[in-house]
């Protein structure tokens, strides 16, 4: 079985964001991490290879400066390969034209059997791509997925909906986006980490992918400060402070 | 030509539209265009509604069979486009359903998408959205270039929905052409989780609970508070994450957004994913131990202390008035 997963490298969402004055665009210069919400695509793609008796997990990304540190990140887990998409000219690409670049990038590896992704990225969170890719390759999906299973070629899933959840069946090959917590995903060991850094990474550009120009349209216009909440009473508890929390309600009306 | 015709993409639940459906009519019909809704399934039970808060026409599916929305509701839209009337502007709830369907046709069409918004503006023919960005502290305008139609989805609560005193609307078939193989997934089964009290998304208060809480089991506490303020509990994604509560109490980014009257956030310290979903509450109640949390930078009360002292006072207090 072969699994492609979809995985985004974004700033540290530890540290704050920045917008290029010039573009406003989010700045992505700096040291690029694997984005918490695919670690859990990589970790069903394996123990979905492994459930199969046997195959290979590979990721495609797209990234600027040539930037790895995320996708050996994915295969200190236990990917096999990637492939990277890196080209200035995809600096603050839509959606649509990420979705595009990627779909053509999973041609650069063997036919998968099923391509994975995260439901939305944590930085950009636009959460279309893993159904316009779906749609760029003419294949079926499953959108939000909180569990997986394989079984005699087809897809078996449970899909979050507003009121619940859906049991949902597809054929393979497909596209699947699947929710934070649909699996743990694991540690990288030691003996993956060493293995990662000589696991191969094919980077291509936009030429490499007979992809000759690219647009979008959309643009920034401006960039305002959103009215800010004013920080109201702030106490520290001394044994009484439920008192001051009954008052507020009180005075409310809620109780 | 201006911003004339915009569709909306229509949801129902329980034989009515869904909240979010009626909010982007209202606003639809404010913007001045004449409001179509689009809905995958049938729109007999629900035209009415949607023709009172301002569609003057449904397009329905009619019953998709199994088929996911995303991709039938897509292909119907095209098809009615292809067929000569293509609407300025299409408006989809950020649902499950919506954000499914906008990015299928998007693919279709070769359109861009604008998620997440909050506001929309029209100048003559230019759109402008409104989208919250590093945990709603900046707002960034963007615009649509190139062909119509614009596709762009809403968050939910960015408007009011409201009742224009419009009749029921004209109903028109939009049948699902052949989808092929990228339509073969098909639903064997529905599961409805049982809830009792209000609505997380409509209750008047709202107690959430974080990882300060330390174990699911102290979860309890944010469940008897809830009902004692005849509210709904809510979680952060951090205890959802960690399986200590079902996916649809997830209150943030990813989970629901509230608005409710009182907002009480227990041992939560207010990371960015939490407090887009919150942040528009009229009040907000905060305990947690760390002085330092960003949640007291929206907290109207905040109580630095233990969540495991100051909560099982507040319901002994709560509980002794009876």
């Amino acid at each position: 079985m072969h699994v492609i997963v979809c995985v985004k490298q974004i700033p540290d969402p530890a540290l704050p964001g920045e917008l290029d004055p010039a573009t406003n665009t989010l700045k992505r210069e700096g040291k690029l991490i694997l984005d918490e919400s695919d670690g859990y695509g990589v970790e069903m793609a394996l123990q979905l290879v492994t459930a199969a008796g046997g195959g290979e997990v590979s990721l495609v990304s797209m990234a600027p400066n040539d930037e790895v540190s995320g996708l050996r990140t994915a295969l200190a887990m236990g990917a096999a390969k990637a492939v990277l998409v890196s080209d200035p000219a995809l600096s603050g690409a839509d959606a649509l034209t990420t979705a595009k670049v990627l779909g053509a990038a999973t041609k650069k590896l063997d036919d998968a059997d099923l391509i994975l992704a995260g439901t939305e990225s944590s930085d950009g969170y636009t959460g279309t791509v893993p159904e316009q890719l779906a749609e760029v390759l003419g294949l079926p999906s499953v959108t939000f997925a909180k569990t997986v299973e394989v079984a005699d070629g087809a897809l078996k899933v449970d899909r979050q909906t507003e009121a619940g959840y859906d049991e949902v069946s597809c054929p393979l090959p497909a596209v699947v986006s699947v929710t934070a917590g649909v699996v743990e995903p694991r540690y990288p060991s030691f003996k993956g980490i060493m293995a990662a850094k000589s696991k191969p990474v094919e980077t291509v550009t936009l030429g490499d992918l007979g992809i000759d120009a690219v647009s979008w349209a959309q643009q920034i216009v401006s960039v305002d400060d959103a009215p800010e909440r004013e920080a109201g009473e702030v106490i520290e508890d001394d044994g009484e402070a439920f008192g001051k929390i009954v008052e507020f309600l009180d005075n409310l009306k809620v109780i | 030509m201006g911003i004339d015709n915009i569709w909306v993409f229509a949801q129902a639940a329980n034989g009515e539209p869904t909240t979010g459906t009626l909010e982007l009519i209202t606003k639809a019909r404010e913007l001045g265009a004449t409001v179509t809704a689009f809905l995958g399934g049938d729109a007999g039970p629900i035209a009415g509604a949607l023709g009172e808060h301002g569609a003057a026409k449904v397009y329905a599916t009619g019953d998709l069979g199994g088929s996911l929305p995303g991709v039938a509701v897509a292909a119907a839209m095209q098809a009615v486009i292809d067929g000569g009337d293509s609407p300025d502007l299409i408006m989809f709830p950020q649902s499950y359903e919506g954000r499914d369907v906008m990015s299928r046709l998007s693919v279709k069409l070769d359109r861009t998408v604008l998620t997440n918004s909050t506001e929309v503006a029209v100048d003559g023919d230019s759109v402008t959205v409104t989208t919250p960005v590093f945990g709603g502290t900046k707002l960034v305008n963007s615009t649509f270039s190139g062909e119509r139609p614009f596709l762009a989805a809403f968050r939910p609560k960015s408007f009011a929905a409201e009742p224009s005193g419009g009749g029921a609307a004209e109903v028109a078939d939009a049948p699902v052409p052949d989808l092929g193989a990228a339509g073969a997934a098909a639903v064997t089964a529905v599961h409805v989780e049982e809830t009792t009290g209000p609505k997380l998304d409509e209750a008047a208060v709202v107690v959430s609970g974080g990882r300060g809480l330390g174990e699911a089991t102290n979860f309890e506490m944010i469940e008897t508070l809830a009902s004692l303020l005849k509210g709904a509990p809510g979680a952060t994604r951090a205890i959802v994450d960690a399986g200590w509560v079902p996916y649809s109490l997830q209150v943030g980014q990813t989970g629901k957004v509230v608005k409710p009257t009182v907002y009480v956030a227990a041992g939560i310290s207010g990371a960015t994913q939490h407090m887009v979903g919150m942040k528009g509450s009229k009040n907000i109640i905060a305990i947690n131990k760390d002085a330092e949390a960003p949640i007291f930078g929206v907290a109207d009360l905040g109580i630095v202390g233990d969540v495991h002292k100051v909560l099982p006072k507040l319901i002994e207090a709560l509980q002794s008035r009876g």
